[in-house]
């Protein structure tokens, strides 16, 4: 959230050094090394139980890392509670829809943007007074196409809708890094592309980092790809390279490749 | 910069009538019953407002469930009479009118203490510790008696200080009018206070506590600050307690009350902001008019409150609301005749089962009164079997049809919806 | 020395009631998520019902059948109301338990009445388990059963002689108490519903899914918790009071005890309830006030600080709020609680 002179600003968007992650006895992230440069899009893939999630909830402060780094524009965010993450600058969707169910779809953008414009915990202003944060939600609700949907409850959204105003909600707060967290989980074909289209644009500029498993989202979408196996990125390149890479292959035994390569064969 | 632009802000029109017409209420309702019993339940009314409004800061809007919000309100009952004899002696120069504002102030500070410790954690653990202080308070009250006086409690003279313009608060009329502007006001500031960027941060916080982190905020911030809102408008309450009674003693920090805050906010309504007004309205009528009608109507209540929480966790508020979606697309009239069928099975049953817990109250409670008792009008002898059965069957009857009529009702009722719903989608598309 | 040991089992006994409480209410709530607030409304009806059927017929079929009665109060209100509530959340869950006590407590003073009852202990139970006699002369010995009179009161007047009895009753309790532990440990580890529980505890969609009647899993739990109450109720109905406020004197400090050890946690709940039945007990004997041990310590007190309602309070006037005072301080310093993993 701060943009001093550029020359100032740190060279990475999110850095992770050395992340070790245990959950008991088992450890789940076993030394991952990442860094992503600001305004970059990167998809991170990997095999199912590779540690995607977690690391994503280690970045955003959900869990505490058991050991390592991980800096967001500079700045270790060791022990730092979401809200403080938050605060830097960083800001995260989840896999599973986590909204504000009994409010409307205005209602839980404006709430998104509250912070951010500085009303803080004020008890002696009225939100519709707030002209700045009522105009920022609209501008949102039209970038997230829901201003027919405008004042309908979260909870009676279909579930394509209740994507759409995840990242609505991740992206109000005016947030440089975006997590999103399989933003195209269980949408169909036309949905996704639809989808996709969206996140390209509402990301402008920004840092994005994304949980994919479909390849065509993440060969179409990403500027670099990080492979995570079994809690490492063993592989953090530019889509071709990373598809040409023989520990990559590897570790995917070909079914998940196969659908890159047909994915890439249209791309 | 464009100085031709015309800002147009309408009036919201709506609003004004529900206020105006809120006001005029509270003006015009001790014109209409003028007895002394009306006067005091009206007083008391506008008392249970404010605290069960403040309650619902919490419950309603919060999510937070709390066992012990009788000890704000008490707590501020205290500190009012005390400030009270000061004020009769001469300690202490603060008008009488402003005794309540003094008990919101202590209500505040005691939030702000014992809050900080409240609201550390949340959900289950967060009731069990409001538990907790509430019983540790209550115990504390037979153990101080300099604040809490004792098995007797405090007592004080709220005619004390100079009268101002005639108005000296010794006739019930005078109090009223104070405590009814004060629950205007209250009621009037609690309301805004929903429409602050605090009040629905405290709301996102009810439906999701988590996602509220993720967004820039601290959820235990959110929380700790409401609760100490709520203290303040609870310590109102209980200034005007100690306003109108001239006299706290130690069960206002009790168990006992606050259940009653939780039951009645929870029966009105919490998810309306209303709903704890209809609530207040009806724990003042229990506790004055119903215990005096039957021993048992702590039993009632309690029932009453089971089923409220198994068939319509959203109050009374919620059924208003409900039927006020279904008049607006015009559906009422087709559910009258099933309401009217269901409302007279239930009607028959409640008749049965009352009869029934009535003997029951009558043989333990005023056998040495002999075996008949009047009930509603006729009489029934609890030592005769005739009495009994007749009980049994009307109750068993009024089960019966309950249960024919209520099948139907639901069936309508499930027709009525899928029709709204329709409607809704078609008005979506134009 | 005396004091000190039939203090303590006293206040072990206390203890061992108050988890026998805490330990069915953890097991409600780890494996339902829902506090039940009737649990000491299941306590009051055991200690009635034994009551009633002792009347009848004896204590000792009392002790066996009205925990079963409770067990089945419990059930029913499981499959007929609290799974109906189950799908609206916690809070409505906590308000039907809440209005479940409301209800109990209403219904148990219609048909037994707004004072107390006489629950007498059975015969065998109503003396002391042992007497310690202590003698300046003889020293320290253990009688079974009550010391004679003649034992107890010396002719001489140089000898002091010191008896304190254990009452049996309490004995009992923590027999039972123990017993039961052992059982529900057995159950929990070694049978194979136990085995479904303790799964159904933490993963209750998964163990449905692998064909167990989890529903049916809950209302037994629900149930048999509730069994465990009735019986923690004949128990103390009958060493200490059965009246109608009983369930609300121990109901509190059973939530206390649950959060104090660490919601979920019945090692915490074990812990927690040893040590407030230990304090507690020893607390309401000792005179003890804050006054009298400054000035034991040689420090002047002005008249008005020696007559200060706060420093005069002794120990056993502040016995009643110990536990509210060990909630507030373990929030303070130690929210999860003692042995609490379970964060809410």
């Amino acid at each position: 959230m701060s943009h001093d002179a550029a020359s100032a600003a740190p060279r990475y968007a999110v850095e992770l050094r050395d992340v070790r992650k245990s959950f008991g006895r088992t450890e789940i992230i076993r030394g991952a090394n990442l860094a992503v440069k600001a305004g970059e899009r990167v998809a991170i893939i990997g095999p199912n139980g590779a540690g995607k999630s977690t690391l994503f909830n280690l970045i955003s402060g959900r869990f505490g890392a058991s050991s390592g780094e991980i800096l967001v524009h500079g700045k270790s965010i060791g022990g730092l509670k979401p809200f403080e993450i938050n605060r830097l600058g960083l800001a995260r969707s989840f896999q599973v829809s986590n909204l504000f169910t009994r409010l409307s779809v205005f209602e839980n953008l404006r709430c998104a943007v509250l912070w951010s414009m500085g009303y803080r915990y004020a008890f002696w202003k009225f939100l519709a007074d707030a002209k700045d944060a009522n105009d920022r939600t609209d501008e949102v609700l039209r970038m997230i196409k829901l201003d027919k949907r405008r004042d309908v409850l979260a909870m009676n959204l279909t579930y394509a809708e209740q994507r759409a105003l995840e990242i609505g909600i991740t992206i109000a707060g005016g947030a440089e890094v975006i997590l999103l967290d399989e933003p195209t989980a269980g949408m169909s074909r036309s949905e996704t592309t639809r989808f996709v289209q969206l996140i390209r644009e509402v990301t402008e500029g920004k840092t994005l980092l994304t949980v994919e498993h479909d390849m065509g989202v993440v060969f179409g979408l990403a500027d670099r790809i990080a492979v995570l196996v079994y809690g490492e990125v063993i592989a953090f390149d530019a889509p071709e390279s990373v598809r040409a890479n023989a520990r990559v292959q590897e570790a995917y035994l070909g079914s998940v490749l196969a659908e890159a390569q047909a994915a890439g064969a249209h791309a | 910069m464009a100085a031709n632009v015309y800002h147009f802000k309408p009036w919201n029109v709506g609003r004004v009538i529900v206020w105006g017409a809120f006001a005029l209420l509270l003006i015009v309702l001790p014109l209409l019953f003028r007895s002394n019993l009306a006067l005091t339940m009206l007083s008391q009314m506008g008392i249970a407002i404010v605290a069960c409004l403040s309650y619902n800061m919490l419950l309603g809007q919060g999510g937070m469930l709390s066992f012990g919000h009788a000890v704000y309100t008490g707590l501020a009952s205290f500190i009012a009479i005390h400030a009270l004899n000061r004020i009769g002696a001469g300690t202490l120069a603060l008008p009488v009118s402003l005794i309540p504002l003094l008990g919101g102030f202590a209500g505040l500070v005691f939030a702000v203490v014992l809050g900080f410790v409240t609201t550390k954690k949340s959900g289950t653990p967060f009731a069990m510790i409001t538990l907790g202080i509430g019983e540790l308070v209550f115990a504390m009250s037979l153990m101080v008696p300099e604040f809490f006086g004792g098995e007797a409690g405090v007592s004080g003279n709220r005619m004390a200080g100079k009268p101002v313009l005639g108005i000296s608060f010794g006739p019930q009329i005078q109090v009223y009018y104070l405590l009814a502007i004060y629950t205007f006001v209250c009621t009037a500031a609690m309301y805004a206070f929903t429409r602050t960027p605090l009040g629905r941060m405290l709301n996102a916080v009810r439906d999701n506590a988590e996602r509220v982190e993720f967004i820039g905020y601290s959820t235990q911030r959110v929380r700790y600050l409401a609760f100490i809102a709520a203290g303040f408008f609870a310590g109102i309450a209980g200034g005007m307690y100690a306003l109108n009674f001239e006299i706290a003693t130690a069960e206002v920090v009790g168990a006992g009350r606050s259940g009653a805050y939780l039951l009645f906010t929870f029966l009105g309504g919490a998810v309306f902001f209303f709903g704890p007004m209809i609530g207040a309205v009806l724990m003042v009528l229990a506790g004055v008019l119903l215990s005096e009608y039957t021993k048992a109507w702590l039993l009632y209540l309690g029932l009453i409150f089971l089923f409220m929480v198994m068939y319509a966790p959203g109050g009374i508020a919620s059924l208003i609301m409900m039927n006020l979606r279904v008049a607006a697309f015009g559906k009422l009239r087709r559910l009258w005749t099933s309401y009217l069928a269901l409302g007279g099975c239930v009607l028959v049953m409640l008749v049965g089962a009352a009869a029934l817990i009535e003997m029951i109250y009558h043989l333990q409670l005023d056998a040495a009164l002999g075996p008949t008792l009047s009930f509603m009008g006729a009489e029934l002898n609890a030592h005769r079997v005739d009495s009994w059965f007749g009980a049994v069957f009307v109750l068993l009857t009024g089960c019966g049809m309950f249960e024919l009529t209520r099948r139907h009702f639901a069936y309508e009722w499930g027709e009525v919806q899928r029709e709204i719903e329709k409607e809704i989608k078609r008005r979506e598309t134009l | 020395m005396e004091f000190f040991t039939i203090s303590m089992l006293n206040g072990l006994s206390y203890g061992l009631l108050l988890f026998m409480l805490s330990s069915g209410l953890t097991l409600i709530f780890s494996m339902m998520g829902v506090l039940n607030f009737a649990h000491a409304s299941f306590y009051m009806v055991g200690a009635y019902v034994a009551y009633s059927i002792a009347r009848l017929t004896g204590f000792w079929p009392g002790l066996v059948i009205a925990p079963l009665v409770v067990g089945a109060l419990g059930a029913l209100f499981e499959r007929y109301c609290l799974r109906r509530v189950h799908r609206f959340g916690h809070v409505p869950e906590l308000l039907i338990t809440f209005g479940l006590s409301y209800v109990i407590l209403e219904v148990v003073q219609l048909v037994w009445g707004r004072t107390a009852v006489e629950f007498q202990p059975p015969e065998v139970l109503r003396g002391p388990a042992f007497t310690l006699v202590d003698s300046s002369v003889d020293g320290l010995r253990i009688v079974f059963g009550a010391a004679p009179a003649a034992l107890c009161a010396s002719a001489d007047a140089a000898v002091r002689v010191v008896c304190s009895p254990f009452p049996a009753t309490r004995g009992f309790m923590m027999l039972v108490a123990l017993a039961m532990l052992l059982a529900l440990w057995l159950l929990l580890t070694r049978t194979r519903i136990g085995l479904v529980i303790q799964s159904a505890l933490t993963h209750p969609d998964m163990v449905e899914a692998l064909g167990h009647n989890v529903p049916r899993v809950f209302m037994l739990v629900f149930g048999a918790g509730a069994a465990l109450a009735g019986l923690a109720g004949v128990i103390g109905g009958s060493t200490f009071v059965t009246e109608p406020a009983m369930a609300a004197t121990v109901g509190s400090v059973i939530f206390v005890v649950v959060v104090v050890g660490g919601m979920g946690s019945l090692a915490g709940a074990f812990l927690a309830s040893l040590l407030i039945g230990v304090v507690q007990t020893f607390a309401v004997a000792l005179d003890y006030s804050l006054a009298g041990a400054l000035q034991g310590l040689g420090v002047a007190l002005s008249p008005a600080a020696a007559g200060n309602t706060l420093l005069k309070l002794t120990v056993s006037q502040v016995a009643p709020i110990l536990p509210y005072l060990f909630l507030v301080l373990i929030l303070i310093f130690r929210p999860k609680g003692l042995l609490g993993t379970r964060e809410d």
